[in-house]
């Protein structure tokens, strides 16, 4: 093993050896950027280093998706198989690529110059089909033939957002980051002037008043979370920006990430400052290498004009934002699953009680917020609770940002104020179906949402219109599919996400996530054995009483709600 | 401050003092709740979902081996909820698990009416046994992930660090730093690992060879460099 150059790693080595083990990720992310996977002697020099047992840092490579332990090839093409893109003809398209190049899913080239897998969603959904190449996104891959595919020879796709209102999007339409002199302009980071003029227990109040609850699926009320933070004891307290976007369908936090970075950046600030924390991280999935790169970049900015580091604004506060990326993980979008990997752990959830406002990262009081929810904050500052409340319901204030896709004519990014209906959204805004067809289906929430059938197309978009129609508002998946969507195909692709993504904690999960799998292959190749609804159904109901945190918990809510509206498809053959 | 906590199992009332999981509390008052990854040596993590119980108020069900008895509860070890997880749980873990060698589940699923057959065409997880060492074997198609050899091998017990995990989801495995056999590991074969495995995945070498059908002779015999003592 000595023989393996490990020159190239010295300098990261230096950077991080300090740091100790909420290093790891980031070194080996280095390591896989070096030599395109973590060779063992250098998983042996980073666990030496950074004083992290060996078993342990196998363990993590082993755990995230994006660290190899086998030499991989050059350039490594992901192509999206998850639901949107999958509906757009994905699964073709990979395969036809690996045939392009003579080799299995997952097999490097002789030459070791390409090597294609199958992807998570990449959340591109409004360009599905797509892909992923180097460190590009692409859309619209059925477009291009494999070589072009493979040399990423498409043109980057532009966003594509619309609605009836622009608050939170009002910067998102240019295809490029907004520098920071722009968002100034169009009144960012007025909000964190006003609230740094104001008590901290104020700006709680605040946002307490203007009833903005976190849009990250739970729809937990944020104020109260800053309070709870702001309350505990204990210190230093940290402020946790959740950019691990990755619920299939979703794309909201790319878009506000990539196109307008400095909102998600002053929200943090602000809500920094109101529960007294001088340290935020921002944890941006590893499957979105230009949002990181753009908020990089904004971080950059705003330290430079003074909005970040000591004395902000001359107001004596103090706050910085460390930048963390994911490596290929759905877990990590759960809080707890996230703090784990920035301590340079497996994604594992952790127990609840104690929750993050009292015991979060590293034990302290942790605010952890989705990107959206941080977005709408500077607004809620700048110009006061009261016309924020001037938008959405009274039980739902504010806008909501909603994701488009599926078997729609203008997939995209909506912005609506609460309460519109679902019609006016698919139908008014997205054009209605594609092609002319019916609608069969709506999936609400994405893979762990539900089914709403055409006949809910009145249904108010709120937390408590959803509520009543038993729908989730969940992370604003809107995904259409037209009558001749087979929906075991769909069910079965939604089936085989989550398997690939249990973490394996807990057993109900663990083991659920896998049989629920198998009895929905066999449902997609219509071949169900006796028993296998009320295994199906037992199975899920087991993942949805039993597991430890909300991915096991929610693993079953599409199978269910396809069970209960079209139990037929579940009859026994037998 | 040391209040008393009083909250009802089952329709019984039980008096417990503050920071006592309800396992404890049903196991004061004579109530039996099946638990698997559980261990009394060992950090609770409440992996294994067998010990769930139903609070009434609760939204899904709790773990009771890390859920802390609290005033005024309203707990139920056997309603029908907590049965049809408890039974699916263990009949998912049977199709996953080779449990031949673990009577305490096999008697579990008995007395919880789960059926050893319930998942028909099920992808079992199996992996040839490691026998790298001379101080135990490792069948890993007998583990259930119970945690309690990497625990043990960790900050409950031994500060060895030689084991941890691989893989995610239903294909994750105890594992060393990249497949290592286990004496160029941490290893210090305190066999504490081998002490609390509920299933015999890990298993005294000398156990298995017996079980090979080989005399104590041949055990002596099979491997003299291996199982030289160091000089007394």
């Amino acid at each position: 093993m000595s023989e393996f150059d490990l020159s190239p790693l010295k300098s990261h080595l230096q950077t991080y050896q300090s740091q100790g083990r909420t290093a790891l990720l980031p070194i080996l992310h280095a390591v896989q950027d070096i030599y395109g996977y973590i060779p063992e002697s250098a998983a042996q020099e980073i666990g030496q280093r950074l004083n992290v047992p060996l078993a342990d840092i196998h363990g993590v490579i082993e755990f995230y998706s994006l660290f190899y332990s086998q030499p991989t090839a050059k350039t490594i093409l992901r192509v999206c198989t998850d639901i949107s893109c999958a509906m757009r003809g994905s699964e073709g398209i990979l395969k036809e690529v690996c045939q392009h190049l003579g080799v299995q899913e997952g097999e490097s080239t002789t030459d070791g110059s390409f090597m294609v897998e199958r992807a998570p969603c990449l959340g591109l959904c409004e360009h599905a089909p797509a892909a992923w190449v180097g460190e590009k996104a692409l859309g619209k891959i059925d477009q291009v033939p494999p070589g072009e595919l493979l040399r990423g020879e498409i043109p980057p796709p532009s966003p594509i957002t619309g609605g009836d209102v622009r608050h939170l999007t009002t910067n998102c339409c240019n295809g490029r980051p907004t520098h920071l002199d722009e968002y100034v302009e169009s009144g960012g980071y007025a909000g964190l002037r006003r609230a740094l003029g104001m008590p901290s227990d104020a700006v709680i109040a605040e946002v307490k008043d203007s009833g903005l609850v976190g849009r990250g699926g739970a729809a937990f009320p944020t104020g109260v979370k800053w309070e709870g933070a702001a309350q505990a004891g204990s210190t230093p307290k940290f402020v946790v920006c959740n950019a691990d976007e990755s619920e299939p369908g979703t794309f909201k936090d790319r878009v506000l990430m990539e196109e307008d970075p400095h909102r998600t950046i002053e929200g943090m600030i602000i809500a920094g400052y109101a529960i007294g924390a001088s340290k935020g991280y921002i944890y941006v999935r590893g499957e979105y290498p230009t949002a990181y790169q753009s908020l990089k970049h904004a971080v950059d900015e705003a330290s430079q004009a003074g909005f970040l580091g000591t004395d902000i604004l001359g107001s004596g506060f103090h706050f910085e934002i460390e930048l963390r990326r994911g490596a290929g993980a759905y877990i990590c979008g759960e809080e707890t699953a996230l703090f784990e990997s920035i301590e340079g752990k497996r994604g594992f959830p952790r127990l609840k009680p104690p929750f993050p406002t009292t015991h979060g990262l590293f034990g302290k009081p942790t605010v952890i917020n989705n990107v959206e929810t941080l977005c709408n904050v500077p607004l809620i500052l700048a110009h006061g609770s009261n016309v924020y409340r001037m938008t959405g319901t009274e039980k739902s204030p504010g806008t909501k940002l909603f994701c488009l896709s599926g078997d729609v004519e203008r997939p995209g990014l909506y912005e609506v104020p609460f309460g519109v209906s679902l019609r006016h959204l698919l139908f008014d805004l997205g054009g209605g179906v594609r092609s002319g067809r019916q609608l069969q289906a709506v999936l609400f929430g994405g893979a762990a949402g539900s089914f709403a059938t055409p006949d809910q197309l009145d249904v108010e978009m709120s937390f408590e219109g959803l509520r009543a129609a038993g729908l989730p508002l969940g992370s604003g998946v809107v995904l259409a599919l037209d009558d001749q969507r087979d929906l075991r195909q769909v069910l079965l692709n939604l089936g085989r996400f989550f398997a690939h993504e249990s973490c394996g904690k807990c057993y109900p999960c663990q083991i659920g996530t896998q049989r629920q799998l198998e009895i929905l292959r066999r449902l997609a190749e219509g071949r169900l054995l006796p028993g296998d609804a009320q295994r199906l159904a037992d199975v899920g109901w087991t993942m949805s009483d039993a597991s430890i945190c909300g991915l096991g918990q929610t693993a079953a809510t599409a199978v269910l709600s396809a069970m209960k509206l079209w139990p037929e498809l579940f009859g026994d053959t037998e | 401050m040391n209040q008393e906590i009083m909250l009802t199992i089952d329709g019984k009332t039980v008096t417990v003092p503050p920071g006592t999981t309800i396992l404890q509390a049903a196991r004061s008052a004579g109530i039996e709740i099946p638990v698997i990854c559980y261990h009394e040596a060992t950090t609770s993590n409440g992996l294994c979902r067998t010990c769930v119980v139903e609070v009434e108020g609760w939204r899904v069900l709790a773990a009771s081996c890390v859920a802390q008895a609290a005033p005024g509860m309203v707990v139920h070890t056997h309603s029908e909820r907590v049965l049809r997880s408890r039974r699916t749980i263990l009949e998912m873990l049977n199709s996953t698990v080779d449990l031949t060698e673990s009577p305490a589940i096999l008697k579990m699923m008995e007395e919880n009416q789960a059926d050893p057959q319930r998942f028909p065409e099920a992808e079992p997880r199996s992996f040839p046994l490691i026998d790298d060492n001379p101080m135990y074997v490792r069948d890993y198609s007998k583990c259930v992930l119970c945690w309690r050899c990497v625990q043990v091998c960790a900050e409950d017990a031994q500060y060895t660090y030689a084991l941890s995990y691989e893989g995610r989801g239903f294909h994750t495995m105890i594992s060393t730093f990249f497949h290592q056999p286990m004496p160029a590991t941490t290893c210090v074969f305190c066999g504490q690992c081998v002490g609390v495995c509920p299933t015999n995945a890990l298993k005294p070498k000398r156990e298995w060879l017996m079980e090979q059908g080989k005399t104590p002779e041949e055990i002596i015999h099979i491997s003299p460099k291996e199982r030289k003592r160091r000089p007394s």
